[in-house]
């Protein structure tokens, strides 16, 4: 993955192409961003995404740094986290936020909305084991509200206990007795989030234009 | 159902006929009274004990009853069959019965007497509603999608006015319409009256239809900022009109288009300089709360009546008023002032939107303004029907090039059918001078007519329509907590992935403004306090929390058993305490067996018996409640704990300046403690497979115990003034004594009750998830499956009977309970509980 790194080659951003869906400029964008964050280095390390300086205040920039470096969001089935990533992880954590197509059939944007909630599932699960358990989402929502100040971590949590029986009232339903709702599922999360259309909000917008000097 | 329309309308058509007989009888004799005086002088022979003085009151009283009558057309309408309000939007409705009324006041009077006047549209009518819409414009929605919306009310409305008008000339010009008096500038100012689409007929019918929120945002928005530009347009054709052809020259046509921005963006700017005024004034209004919510009202249509002073756009100057001042007048007002305040715009709305569609229907009976030419008319609905659906998709078109997710076809369809038109076009024909446009009641009628038809004919066909082109409709509407939850975390994960990659995007700007909001807006506009507690999220949770504790509240009055909460300490004296904790030891199994078979039986006779409810406090309570506290055992149980006492005292004196309900600031934040201790603990139980019950009911028999003895020292005095307490307090120990015995599930279970989604029944608000294997009540099911053996029951009987006071009503309830079958129980109890209510 390194070869083009110094040389960009039109093939290979060509591959890239088909494999993410951005366009040749968008990949040139993305490609100078990449290699003004890691320092003109091959590969991106997470210090080099600390170091941005407007993701400071975003509360929840731990998850998604994170995220930049999970296996899981790189191939199907992947395990654990990496220490780097190169351009093409980069490019394909990114192409998780590119807006839909649009002409685009209803099986494409079911396909579409699984993924990217599959994204968003990731980052809360965070050991992984296919659950968003009680503490993962208080964790979350707690650095959600982190920088809102006058709330304390008992509201936080407080609002992911809400939030979480919820979720095991409309999921589950009516329980047996002795059932213990473990935390959401990848099918729970699907179905809660069924009201929010993933797939005209989860993106941003991919200028051909270059941005990158303007910010630092 | 039928019949009562029948009814309402029959009495409105009566009604009306009488005010006018009384009107044209008063008015003939106009002449007679001319001098009153002189009048007044020839017949009094003595002192009048009652003058009749119809003239006194004319004014005031005509208007009030031509609301009343309005009042009545909605109430009709709405009471209508199903199945014409289903297919019928209401609106033209309305017009239709405006069209009764109309035929009824022209039968009485043979002439129209009377009409919608421009200067009461404007001035009365209209505002409320503008302020109304915009109030609640949903203002992230509005905001991000107001780059599309200007272009639409801008551009769109531009588009149509200069099309039409030009069309209509072209056609002129040809001869299509025969001789008029008309030329190419009365053309264009005709097109700019007829161009806007009106936001009250547009409210109304695409409420009916729940569109997505986008499709409605963009229509919704377009049509109230629209309406804006079309006055502009107008006023800037009129000048012209009346400069004369001859006059206008490029200098002229540069100032005219200056002036139109002036007037839009001096409109708006007024509007936001109102907002913050109105925002700062709520700041400060802490010890008049009573009036506060009259501010936004007074204020809004200040902006509305400056700006139509300073010739500026009257509409946008509201709507911005109303947009921009929403979220700091929410902040800032007490809650009570809010709810006053949403309810009190819905009825102005509602009354005028009403007022409106009725007087539309019956100016147009009236011969005085219809003049017929066919060619005009019919080529006018054409023209605007078209150029409509051109612009639509033209503009729709070069947005979609820019915009992220672009508008589908369907939607374009939807939007450019849904361009109705209503009463601002009218108001402004009515306003034409017929000075300088000789051909007025033509363009009058013709307005009517296009209104009639759009509102009528489109308002109809549109239901149909978006069913089947499959608009995708309105998701629901309460987003659920966790929704909420996700898209703050877009929100920040999309900020996150534009940084990275290094793009001064639309969320990079959202954030700053955000964050220039947070620092420096809500600063100045906002209370300190509010400004603390306004955080989105802790909003809502706030709001389902008040929901919740109002729910369970008006649950509890309705079951007539709100009295164990003012006495829930002397309730939690249990008999296990007194009597057996022995027995809660030796047999903890029969125990929870009996509550639960308790919970069991009563699940299925429960409410259908005791609907019908007296009032928390009476001194009947007793047995009513010992019957409904079983009932709903389960939701008293779970709130048991942490409901707060209220401090509440029923002063019984009058204030003009105050509700006498001092709930105190501590309250609503030990309230909400509790809770999220409560919660806290319930989760962790449940996660760690604890069972903290039992730790906790100690706790409680011990804490309340004590309490319980003050109660019984000194009797009555105890129980918050209320005589009646005494009683429910004793009886209410029974209950308890069976809640105790439950103990499993006290502390196990979810405490409040407010987080489940259906609160109806209280069977459901123990929730099985959160409960550990062996230590859970059993399900509903589970419980009802128990096995029933009257040994059990009758062992258990005389503790039970011991708890309670020497009540003899209880007793009886008691022993009877004990002793039916069970399947009679509720049965027997309701009917021995009867004769003491009856």
């Amino acid at each position: 993955m390194g070869s083009f790194q110094s040389l960009p080659d039109d093939h290979q951003y060509r591959t890239l192409s088909q494999k993410t869906g951005f366009s040749l400029d968008q990949i040139a964008i993305l490609h100078n961003r990449f290699k003004q964050l890691s320092q003109n280095e091959e590969t991106l390390r997470r210090d080099d995404l600390k170091t941005i300086q407007d993701l400071e205040s975003n509360p929840i920039r731990s998850e998604i740094i994170e995220a930049f470096f999970d296996r899981r969001n790189f191939q199907k089935d992947g395990v654990g986290s990496v220490e780097e990533i190169g351009f093409e992880e980069f490019l394909t954590i990114m192409s998780y936020f590119r807006a839909p197509p649009h002409h685009i059939t209803e099986e494409q944007r079911e396909e579409m909305r699984r993924a990217k909630l599959r994204f968003l599932f990731n980052m809360h699960d965070t050991d992984n084991d296919g659950t968003i358990t009680l503490e993962e989402y208080r964790h979350v929502v707690e650095e959600l509200l982190s920088r809102s100040g006058a709330l304390g971590r008992e509201t936080a949590k407080g609002i992911a206990d809400a939030a979480m029986l919820e979720v095991a009232s409309i999921s589950v339903g009516h329980m047996a007795p002795d059932e213990f709702y473990e935390g959401i599922t990848f099918e729970h999360f699907l179905k809660i989030l069924k009201g929010i259309e993933i797939e005209t909000r989860m993106h941003i917008r991919f200028l051909n234009m270059d941005t990158t000097v303007l910010c630092k | 159902m039928a019949s009562s329309v029948y009814l309402c309308l029959l009495r409105t058509v009566f009604l009306v006929c009488i005010v006018n007989l009384l009107i044209h009888g008063v008015s003939g004799d106009e002449d007679v009274n001319q001098n009153p005086h002189h009048h007044l002088h020839e017949n009094i022979t003595g002192l009048p004990i009652v003058t009749f003085k119809w003239h006194h009151v004319e004014t005031p009283y005509l208007v009030v009853l031509w609301v009343f009558v309005a009042a009545l057309a909605k109430l009709s309408v709405i009471e209508l069959n199903h199945h014409v309000t289903s297919v019928f939007p209401e609106s033209g409705l309305l017009i239709i019965l405006g069209f009764f009324l109309g035929g009824i006041v022209w039968g009485a009077d043979k002439a129209q007497t009377f009409k919608l006047l421009p200067s009461t549209f404007f001035f009365y009518l209209l505002p409320q509603i503008i302020l109304d819409a915009s109030y609640f414009m949903p203002n992230k929605l509005f905001f991000s999608n107001l780059g599309a919306i200007l272009i639409y009310a801008i551009f769109g409305t531009c588009w149509n006015a200069a099309t039409v008008g030009l069309s209509l000339w072209g056609c002129y010009e040809a001869g299509a319409m025969g001789n008029l008096d008309i030329g190419l500038l009365q053309f264009l100012l005709f097109g700019s009256l007829i161009a806007a689409v009106d936001p009250v007929a547009v409210i109304a019918v695409f409420e009916e239809v729940h569109v997505n929120e986008v499709l409605f945002i963009l229509v919704f928005g377009e049509s109230l900022l629209n309406d804006g530009v079309t006055v502009v347009l107008y006023n800037v054709f009129e000048a012209f009109v009346n400069l004369g052809g001859p006059m206008i020259d490029t200098a002229e046509i540069f100032k005219g288009i200056f002036t139109f921005v002036v007037v839009a963006f001096g409109g708006s700017f007024l509007g936001v300089v109102f907002a913050i005024l109105l925002s700062l004034l709520t700041r400060c209004t802490k010890h008049i709360q009573i009036i506060e919510a009259g501010f936004v009202f007074v204020v809004g249509y200040m902006a509305y009546l400056t700006a139509e002073m300073l010739s500026l756009s009257a509409i946008l100057s509201i709507t911005f008023c109303g947009v921009c001042c929403q979220k700091y007048v929410n902040a800032n007002m007490d809650e009570k002032s809010i709810t006053t305040l949403r309810h009190a715009l819905k009825l102005l709305a509602n009354g005028s939107e009403t007022m409106i569609f009725v007087f539309l229907g019956i100016t147009a009976i009236d011969t005085e303004i219809w003049v017929w030419n066919t060619g005009f008319i019919l080529l006018t609905i054409l023209f605007i029907f078209i150029y409509r659906i051109i612009g639509v998709f033209l503009l729709t078109w070069m947005l979609n090039k820019f915009r992220l997710v672009p508008v589908e076809v369907i939607d374009q369809v939807v939007m450019s059918y849904g361009g109705l038109r209503g009463a601002v076009a009218y108001g402004l024909a009515a306003m034409l001078d017929e000075k300088t446009i000789p051909e007025k009641n033509l363009m009058i009628s013709t307005t009517l007519i296009v209104v009639y038809f759009t509102v009528i004919l489109q308002g109809i066909t549109m239901k149909p329509l978006v069913q089947w082109l499959k608009v995708k409709r309105a998701a629901h509407s309460d987003l659920k907590l966790i929704e909420k939850l996700n898209n703050r975390a877009f929100d920040h994960i999309l900020a996150a992935v534009e940084d990275i990659c290094g793009r001064i995007g639309d969320n990079w700007w959202t954030r700053g403004w955000n964050r220039f909001e947070e620092n420096y807006i809500s600063w100045l506009l906002m209370k300190p306090k509010a400004r603390k507690n306004r955080d989105y999220l802790f909003s809502i949770f706030h709001k389902l929390n008040l929901e919740d504790a109002v729910n369970y509240v008006s649950e509890g009055e309705r079951q007539g058993s709100l009295a164990f909460i003012r006495s829930d300490k002397a309730a939690n004296v249990d008999f296990k305490k007194q009597f057996g904790s022995e027995f809660a030891d030796v047999m903890p199994d029969i125990m929870v067996d009996m509550s639960s078979y308790e919970l069991g039986i009563e699940n299925f006779s429960v409410t259908s018996i005791v609907k019908d409810t007296i009032p928390s406090v009476s001194l009947d309570i007793n047995a009513q409640d010992r019957k409904n506290a079983l009932d709903d055992i389960n939701a008293h149980h779970l709130l048991q704990q942490h409901l707060y006492r209220s401090r509440k005292h029923h002063r019984h004196k009058y204030s003009r300046s105050h509700f006498s309900i001092n709930q105190s600031e501590e309250e609503v934040q030990e309230i909400f403690q509790r809770t999220m201790r409560s919660r806290l603990e319930s989760f962790k139980s449940a996660k760690m497979g604890v069972n903290q019950a039992k730790k906790i009911t100690k706790h409680h028999k011990k804490e309340l115990a004590h309490k319980m003895a003050n109660g019984h020292s000194d009797g009555t005095g105890y129980l918050y003034g209320d005589e009646v307490d005494s009683a429910v307090g004793s009886e209410t120990g029974v209950i308890s004594g069976t809640f105790m015995r439950d103990k499993y599930t006290v502390g196990a279970g979810i405490e409040n009750p407010v987080f489940l989604p259906d609160m109806d029944s209280p069977t459901h608000s123990s929730l099985p998830w959160l409960m550990e294997t062996e230590a859970v009540a059993p399900s509903q099911r589970a419980q009802r499956r128990l096995p029933w053996t009257p040994n059990r029951l009758r062992r258990l009987a005389p503790m039970r009977i011991s708890t309670c006071s020497t009540d003899s009503f209880l007793m009886a309830d008691v022993s009877s309970l004990t002793l039916e079958e069970h399947e009679e129980l509720s049965q027997t109890d309701h009917d021995e509980i009867r004769p003491v209510f009856d």
